[in-house]
C-alpha cells in the first residue's frame, strides 16, 4: 500500500504566536517552528498500515524553506521519501490555495505511483480551520473519511470509527480515499537514533509552482479569496480575584457567581 | 434584499440552539432562508419561523445523511447557483466546517471558519467577520472577496433574537451524485444522553482534570446546581473518565459559554484554546501556580473535591 501523508510545518504554540504587520499574514519566520504535533498521529497512521504490509510512506509539505523539518522529522519516525513545495508566490495562502497546491502535488506523484490512501491530520495547529482535508478530497475527487479515532483497511475498503457527539460510527469507503485522523488514533513514535541516521539519505524532492504547472497568480496573498483586514492583540484579561481556601473557599465562589448574576 | 442561507442544525427535527443564532445574524445580512436537510421538517418549522427564516429549502431524501458532508455541499452548491445569496451561514462544527470547505471549492468562494461574529457592511458594504485566533490571543477582521461569502459560525457568537418569518417551504429537487456516495457509514451506536445542555451551546460549562482522579461527582453536582453542562480535559478523557466527546481544547470541542468553571485543570495551552474566549472564567486548583490562575475572573485556590461540594450547597441554597 502507497500512502501520502499531508503534513504542516507550523509556529510553536508554546511559543509566541503573531502575525507579520506588513500584509496580516502568520508569522512563520521569525518563530521556533515544528512539524505541527496532529499531523505526527497522520504520520504515524501510515506508517503503522505499511508496516504491516508493504509500499512506501511519501511525505508532502507545502511551506517555506523552514517547513523542511516537518519532513525531516517525519523521515526520522519511518517514512521514506518526502516532498517540499517551496514557492515565494505561495506566502500568505488560504486553505483554498493550500488545497490546491496540494492537490496538484499529489496528482503529480500519482502519474508515478498513485496512492492508495491521503492521510492528513484533522486540523493545523496554527490556523486550526480543519478544512484542507476536505478541500482536498473535493479536488481530487477522492471519498473522504474524516476524524477518524480507528483506521482498518482490509482489501480495497478503508475503514474507520468516529466519535461523534450523539452517536458512533464507523465509516466506509473504497481505496483511493483521503482519512484524516484525530489524536485518539494512536501514541506517535518518537524517531529512533537508527531512525534518525536513515532519515539523512531518504530522498526530499523540492518542487517550485512551475513543476505542478500552478499559475502563481491563483496562490499567495494576492489570490486568497479572503482577506484578513485587520488584526489585534486580545486586551489581556484584568487580573482575576485569586482566594485561597481557608474553609470558605466554596462559599466565597457561591459569592462571586452570585455578584455575576449567575445565581 | 437577497437571501442568506442559514444551513439547519438539527437532529430529527429538533433544531439546535446554533441555528437561531445563525438566523439571527442572517436578518442583519438580508433576508434568512433556512437550509433544511434530513426528516423532520415539520416539528423544527416553529423554530425557523420565531427566528425570522422567511423561506425553507428542504431536501428529504433519506440516503442523504448516510453519506457525511458531500451531499450537504452539493445541496447548498445548488441552491447558491439558483439564489445567487448575499452569504451562506454553516455552524462552525467539525461537520459544518467540512460542508463549508467543499462549498467553498465547488462555488469558488472565499471562505471564512469559526467566526465569532459577523457584521453587514456599512451602507450595504462588504461583510466583515470576526474570529479569535492563536488560542485566543488575537482577534482577526476578515472579509470575503471572491465569490458567496461563506461563513462558519461559532455556537454562542450571537445572542437568538426572535423576529417572526414565514417559512415559505419549498421542496430542493436533488439526489447525491456518484462522488458524493463514495464516503458511507455502515453503522452508528448511538450515546446514552446525559440530559445536561450540549457543551458547545451551554451558557455554563464545569470540567474537570486529572485533579479529578477519576471522581467526577463533585463536577457533575456543581453543574447539575447550575444548570451546566459537563466537560473535560484531555488527561481526564485519555485516562478513561469522561467521554471524548466532552473534552474541550484544541482536538476537543471549543466552547464560549458566558461562564467556564475549571476544577482540576492546569490550563495547558491546548486547553486554553478550546475555552479561551468564554466570558467569566473561574478555577479551583490546589496549586496556586497552576497556568489557568491567569486567566480566571476568580479562582480559588484549594481542593476541588472540598471547594465544589461548598459552592454546590451554597448555590442550592441560593437557588431554594
Ligand atoms: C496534540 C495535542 C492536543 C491536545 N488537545 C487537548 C485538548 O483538546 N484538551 C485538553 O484539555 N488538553 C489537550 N491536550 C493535552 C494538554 O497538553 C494537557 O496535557 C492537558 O490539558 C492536561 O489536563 P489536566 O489539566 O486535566 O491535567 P494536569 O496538567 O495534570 O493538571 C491537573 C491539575 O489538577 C490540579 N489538582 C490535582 N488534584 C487536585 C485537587 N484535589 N483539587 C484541585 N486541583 C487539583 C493540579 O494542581 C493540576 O494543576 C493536547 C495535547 C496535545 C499534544
Ligand atoms: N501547508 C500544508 N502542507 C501540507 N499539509 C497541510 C498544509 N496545510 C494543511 N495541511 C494538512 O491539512 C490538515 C488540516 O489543516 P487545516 O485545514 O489548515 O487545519 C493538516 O493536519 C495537514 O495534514
Amino acid at each position: 500500500m502507497n500512502i501520502v501523508v499531508c503534513v504542516k510545518h507550523v509556529p510553536d504554540a508554546q511559543g509566541e504566536r503573531t502575525f507579520n504587520a506588513s500584509d496580516n499574514t502568520v508569522d512563520r519566520e521569525n518563530v521556533d517552528g515544528l512539524l505541527s504535533e496532529l499531523d505526527e498521529y497522520a504520520v504515524e497512521a501510515a506508517l503503522t498500515l505499511v508496516e504491516a504490509g508493504e509500499g512506501e510512506v511519501t511525505i508532502v509539505t507545502v511551506g517555506p524553506d523552514a517547513a523542511a523539518d516537518a519532513i525531516k522529522k517525519s523521515l526520522q519516525m519511518g517514512a521514506h521519501k518526502g516532498v517540499h513545495v517551496n514557492d515565494e508566490a505561495i506566502h500568505g495562502s488560504d486553505a483554498i490555495a493550500t488545497s490546491l497546491v496540494l492537490a496538484e502535488t499529489i496528482k503529480k506523484l500519482s502519474a508515478e505511483t498513485a496512492p492508495d490512501l491521503v492521510i492528513t491530520g484533522m486540523a493545523s495547529t496554527d490556523g486550526a480551520m480543519g478544512v484542507v482535508p476536505a478541500m482536498l478530497a473535493e479536488r481530487l475527487g477522492l471519498p473522504a473519511i474524516t476524524y477518524a479515532s480507528e483506521l482498518s483497511v482490509d482489501g480495497g475498503t478503508a475503514r474507520i470509527r468516529r466519535d461523534g457527539d450523539v452517536s458512533t460510527q464507523t465509516i466506509e469507503a473504497s481505496l483511493p480515499a483521503l482519512v484524516s485522523v484525530t489524536d485518539q488514533i494512536n501514541e506517535p513514535r518518537y524517531p529512533s537514533f537508527k531512525g534518525i541516521m536513515a532519515a539523512k539519505k531518504k530522498p526530499v524532492e523540492q518542487w517550485a509552482l512551475a513543476d505542478l504547472g500552478v499559475d502563481p497568480a491563483q496562490v499567495g496573498l494576492d489570490a486568497a479569496w479572503s482577506k484578513v483586514e485587520s488584526f489585534a492583540a486580545r486586551p489581556p484579561r484584568t487580573a482575576g480575584e485569586i482566594v485561597v481556601d481557608e474553609g470558605d473557599g466554596g462559599t466565597k465562589l457561591a459569592s462571586f457567581l452570585a455578584s455575576r448574576k449567575f445565581i | 434584499m437577497a437571501e442568506v442561507l442559514v444551513l439547519v442544525d438539527h437532529i430529527d427535527g429538533s433544531v439546535r440552539k446554533t441555528t437561531s443564532e445563525l438566523l439571527t445574524i442572517a436578518r442583519r445580512l438580508g433576508e434568512p432562508s433556512a437550509v433544511y436537510i434530513g426528516d423532520g421538517f415539520d416539528t423544527a418549522r416553529e423554530s425557523l419561523a420565531k427566528f425570522g427564516a422567511e423561506k425553507a429549502y428542504r431536501v428529504e431524501s433519506p440516503e442523504v445523511l448516510d453519506h457525511l458532508v458531500v451531499p450537504q455541499a452539493e445541496v447548498l452548491a445548488q441552491l447558491v447557483a439558483d439564489t445567487a445569496p448575499a452569504a451562506v451561514l454553516i455552524p462552525a462544527s467539525t461537520e459544518g466546517k467540512e460542508v463549508a470547505a467543499r462549498l467553498a471549492i465547488k462555488t469558488g468562494s472565499g471562505l471564512i471558519t469559526d467566526a465569532v461574529d459577523v457584521q453587514a457592511g456599512e451602507g450595504g458594504g462588504v461583510m466583515t467577520t470576526t474570529q479569535s485566533v492563536f488560542a485566543g490571543s488575537y482577534t482577526v477582521v476578515a472579509t470575503v472577496t471572491k465569490g458567496t461569502p461563506i461563513v462558519a459560525v461559532k455556537p454562542n457568537s450571537a445572542t437568538p433574537e426572535e423576529a417572526a418569518g414565514a417559512v415559505a417551504d419549498e421542496v430542493v429537487d436533488y439526489s447525491p451524485s456518484d462522488a458524493a456516495k463514495g464516503a458511507r457509514i455502515t453503522e452508528s451506536k448511538p450515546k446514552v444522553a446525559s440530559g445536561r445542555p450540549e457543551l458547545t451551546e451551554a451558557a455554563i460549562v464545569v470540567s474537570g482534570g486529572r485533579g479529578t482522579a477519576g471522581d467526577f461527582a463533585p463536577i457533575e453536582a456543581f453543574a447539575d446546581a447550575l444548570g451546566a453542562a459537563v466537560g473535560a480535559s484531555r488527561a481526564a478523557v485519555d485516562a478513561g473518565w469522561y467521554p471524548h466527546a466532552s473534552q474541550v481544547g484544541q482536538t476537543g470541542k471549543q466552547v464560549s459559554p458566558q461562564l467556564y468553571v475549571a476544577a482540576g485543570i492546569s490550563g495547558a495551552i491546548q486547553h486554553r484554546a478550546g475555552m479561551q474566549t468564554s466570558k467569566t472564567i473561574v478555577a479551583v486548583n490546589k496549586d496556586n501556580e497552576a497556568p489557568i490562575f491567569e486567566l480566571v475572573d476568580f479562582g480559588v485556590v484549594g481542593d476541588l473535591f472540598t471547594v465544589l461540594p461548598q459552592a454546590t450547597e451554597a448555590v442550592t441554597t441560593a437557588k431554594g
